[in-house]
């Protein structure tokens, strides 16, 4: 490998707050109709000003904390200047100068990304086209729901080797938002978004290519693969000896490649400069350790203590801490069951077969309590493994008690060795030349005799049970 | 008896009557003549309260729920606030009606409404002079006794200097202490609203009713101050400061002499007065000239023609922005955007913006210093009397005008102007500063002045 990319990236997280940042409004806007969520404020009506909410701040700490950073007592806003009809008062409230939180990293198979900062910041509004080629539109419409919906960027340092690693790390985070609550993580609504800043290191030569940043990448999968385009692109460009353009690239979905938007030479001066309507924001240390201490169980600690608590493998324990909800109900089964091992078998081949890690465990039909009785019954040789899965199936479905349905269903196992004799015999009776041809040693045809036995059970005879009798009688 | 014209918010309490009507008809009759109005209420309704009945102006640039707000400015023309400015709801929950929204310079850009977009409002004493700004309407208005007070807002002296060009008293509150939300912001760091009255009494009572703080705007206190604690006091006793600085260039003659005049007035009222030095004063015309049109240039970024406000359609979308603010906005306007787009640029912030915030930290360390020995700082309002209209022809003419009451603003001072006086038959204005949060002192102080020194009003000698 002679070229190697350096990768960092500036990811919106979209803070899952009951209002916007500066007013009132509510913030969850997704499926709202255009223009219901707004007031003056918002809007940038003359004469409105903008008040912090606090629920911003926590949320922002939480984050800070989750991802390791330092983070700060005084903090403030400033105004990041442009024009566009998709901000309405003409500038994006932001911290540029005095961020929340500094220097932190994540964890990322076992190297640390570095987190440079993150700030707060108000969302913009959104701008629909008449024509979906914005150069071909006769007019836009702007949607201000999202206005001042409150927002995290996080920027890494360039620590990342990869597009996969670009990939993971996002996956990461986002489970991270989700454990922590602190957003939906959600980047088809666009409460995850990212920017990819990428550049290629020449190992051979120790020459480094300008710096492209890669826009619009809007799912985990296209940041993949834009930053692999990206990244050939610049390899071949290096090759040839040509000039690798500062610029700013979008991933166009049609046709899988990234354009080029501007070059950095025509960049904004986005006149930055305090924001005179927001005093700074002093957290005391009491504030800022209170809120921490609301930090929940992060998945990396869940992963380990699930390994060692329930004696699990690094692959089980992976997926049983991939969501909180998940986790937590395998928890409460485990206490339930009291069998880690046998649930945690139950969930990754059956449970997840029907239900995602993202699912509201809460509410499904099956209760932690279903599984200890279907391990009982099990346990007992009331029913079958197979038979089992089938009664699992129904209670998720239903509801019902296992018990109930088993009983119901008449699915217990038969062990009526009389009943399985008298079955055994008639097919004996009804196929003689398979009777002798087991005595002449085709003993392979006792599975003839013992499908024979389950068929006419409809699957319920302990099968132990049907292969003693059918080698005893099969031998008389 | 007096008549409606001369009366005040304490005269209309005791009469418990209303004088709505009387205030549309004087308007009527009045403001032909003056020009203080852009918008007059003519549907306005008595409203249930204590000052049930009491007319009362807004400058234009307080937003006030469905009735037009200006800002005196083209863009603006025909916008139609959806909402009231928290000022605005606390003066209509206190039962005044708002007769009338009053003309300024454009976005209060200026200090004689000649930059108003729409016409100069004229000097109640002199009808071809300014009345001053950018309160200019809202000053004249009460002057002229159209309605018995106003709320006007002050950034560089914008309450203070048209008071002291029309003869009456106006208060620019300690920063923080009234709440801005609904106040189309020109300097955020800067702007106040206050009132202009007729007398201290009542511009305590309005400062009662406006002040406090306001869960829309992050930058009001929560204080508690009775504004009216020290109006019957004795201020003998008092210590003074005046600076040296201000016998400078500029001054006029008459001005100083008169100034002169105030200093003895407060010694023979048993005040000591000091002359101090305060070589910053200097800086403050410039460190203002850089701070607040950085904040200007941000502020009216909202004035794009999307939203709200007049649109000149024409190409695309640049092309758009580009004449809506050309075609809308007025040349002072433009240039103080244009200097804080400037300023404000990555290239020079550290050079202007960043020096000019630090200037002005430098400016109010010393303006509290002084205060701190003193009780109070005094200057003339303005360094000259009103001028003619259409007389100044150099904006630096006017920003220099602004030296005495800019340091108030760069520091969030209380600061008062009250008449003192006249020369050459226009009202002198002086001007005294307190330390912050001391804005019941300094309406004291001025109570204590004005048992002898009255406001005059101008059409008093019309009757004789």
């Amino acid at each position: 490998m002679r070229f190697k990319p350096v990768i960092g990236l500036e990811i919106h997280v979209q803070l899952n707050t009951k209002t916007k940042a500066f007013c009132s409004c509510p913030s969850d806007v997704f499926e709202l109709e255009p223009n219901t969520a707004i007031c003056p404020v918002c809007t940038g009506q003359p004469g409105a000003l903008p008040v912090p909410s606090k629920e911003m701040f926590e949320y922002g700490i939480l984050l800070a904390a989750a991802l390791n950073c330092q983070i700060h007592e005084f903090s403030k806003f400033d105004r990041k200047n442009y024009f566009y009809p998709d901000l309405p008062k003409g500038y994006q409230i932001t911290q540029f100068f005095h961020p929340l939180a500094t220097d932190g990293y994540l964890e990322l198979n076992g190297k640390k990304i570095k987190i440079r900062r993150i700030h707060l910041e108000e969302d913009a509004g959104k701008l629909i086209h008449s024509s979906d080629n914005i150069t071909e539109a006769s007019y836009s419409l702007v949607d201000m729901n999202r206005c001042g919906v409150p927002l995290a960027e996080i920027v890494t340092d360039p620590d990342i080797n990869s597009p996969r690693e670009a990939r993971e790390f996002l996956e990461k985070l986002r489970q991270i938002l989700r454990y922590t609550g602190v957003s939906t993580g959600d980047m088809e609504k666009g409460a995850l978004r990212c920017d990819a800043n990428i550049s290629v290191v020449d190992i051979e030569t120790g020459n480094q290519s300008n710096k492209v940043e890669v826009k619009n990448i809007n799912s985990f999968k296209f940041v993949e693969k834009a930053l692999e385009y990206e990244f050939k692109r610049i390899v071949k460009l290096m090759e040839e000896g040509k000039e690798v353009e500062k610029e700013t690239r979008g991933w166009d979905l049609s046709s899988k490649t990234t354009i080029s938007m501007r070059s950095k030479e025509e960049a904004n001066d986005y006149r930055y400069f305090p924001e005179p309507d927001i005093p700074p924001v002093v957290l005391s240390k009491d504030y800022i350790e209170e809120v921490k201490s609301r930090l929940p169980e992060l998945p990396d600690e869940k992963l380990s203590r699930f390994k060692v608590e329930f004696g699990l493998g690094d692959y089980e324990a992976g997926i049983l801490t991939s969501t909180v909800q998940l986790a937590d109900f395998y928890e409460k089964c485990v206490k339930e069951t009291g069998d880690p091992k046998e649930t945690s078998n139950w969930f990754l081949t059956e449970l997840l077969r029907f239900v995602s890690p993202e699912d509201d465990f809460e509410h499904l039909k099956i209760k932690p309590e279903h599984f200890k009785e279907l391990f009982e019954m099990i346990e007992k040789g009331e029913i079958t493994r197979n038979i089992a899965k089938s009664v699992f199936e129904e209670v998720l479905n239903t509801g019902k008690r296992p018990k109930l349905i088993v009983d119901e269903k008449g699915l217990k196992v038969v062990g009526d060795e009389s009943l399985i004799e008298e079955i055994l015999r008639k097919l004996m009776e009804q196929n003689p030349d398979k009777v002798q041809a087991y005595k002449n040693g085709k003993t392979g045809l006792l599975g003839f005799f013992v499908g024979g036995v389950m068929k006419a059970t409809k699957g319920k005879a302990n099968p132990k049970i049907v292969n003693e009798i059918a080698r005893k009688l099969l031998s008389e | 008896m007096k008549s409606y014209r001369e009366l005040t918010i304490e005269d209309i309490l005791n009469e418990k009557k209303s004088y709505t009507k009387l205030s549309l008809e004087t308007i009527e009759q009045v403001d032909k003549s003056i020009n203080a109005f852009i918008t007059v209420n003519k549907d306005v309704e008595d409203l249930p309260g204590k000052f049930s009945g009491i007319p009362i102006a807004i400058k234009d640039n307080i937003v006030t729920k469905g009735l037009k707000t200006t800002c005196a400015s083209k863009l603006l023309e025909n916008y139609v606030p959806p909402y009231d400015a928290t000022v605005v709801k606390k003066i209509k929950e206190a039962g005044f009606s708002i007769v009338g929204k009053t003309n300024l310079d454009e976005f209060a850009m200026g200090t004689g409404t000649e930059y108003s977009a729409f016409f100069t409002t004229k000097n109640p004493w002199d009808l071809t002079r300014v009345a001053g700004g950018s309160s200019g309407g809202s000053a004249a208005a009460v002057a002229s006794g159209q309605v018995v007070a106003a709320l006007g807002s002050d950034t560089g002296g914008s309450i203070r200097q048209p008071a002291a060009f029309c003869g009456v008293i106006g208060f620019k509150p300690t920063y923080g202490l009234v709440s801005r939300y609904g106040l189309v912001a020109f300097a955020s760091s800067l702007d106040q609203i206050g009132p202009i009255t007729k007398t201290t009494k009542d511009a305590a009572t309005l400062m009662e009713i406006i002040s406090g703080y306001d869960p829309f705007d992050a930058t009001t206190v929560d204080k508690k101050i009775d504004f009216s604690k020290y109006l019957d006091e004795s201020f003998s006793g008092a210590k003074v400061a005046f600076p040296k600085e201000i016998f400078g260039e500029g001054i006029e003659e008459g001005v100083a002499k008169q100034f002169e005049e105030f200093i003895k007035f407060l010694e023979t009222k048993g005040i000591k007065v000091t002359k101090v030095e305060f070589p910053e004063i200097k800086y403050s015309v410039a460190t203002y000239y850089i701070i607040a049109p950085a904040e200007v240039s941000s502020n009216l970024s909202r004035f794009d023609g999307i939203r709200y406000g007049k649109r000149v359609e024409k190409g695309g979308l640049l092309e758009t922005y580009l004449e809506t603010r050309k075609e809308n906005l007025g040349k002072e306007v433009i240039r103080r955007i244009m200097i804080g787009t400037f300023t404000l640029s990555a290239a020079y912030y550290d050079a202007y913006f960043e020096k000019a915030q630090k200037v002005r930290r430098k400016i109010t360390k010393r303006l509290e210093e002084l205060l701190d020995e003193y009780d109070f700082l005094i200057t003339p309002t303005s360094p000259i009397t009103a001028f003619k209209i259409g007389e100044i022809k150099d904006p630096l003419v006017y920003y220099l005008m602004d030296i005495f009451t800019i340091p108030a603003n760069l520091a969030g001072i209380p600061a008062i102007s009250i008449p003192f006086g006249f020369v050459n038959n226009l009202p002198v204005g002086m001007q005294i500063m307190g330390k912050r949060f001391d804005d019941a002192k300094v309406l004291g102080i001025a109570s204590y002045i004005e048992k002898d020194v009255p406001v005059v009003l101008p059409f008093k000698e019309e009757k004789k």
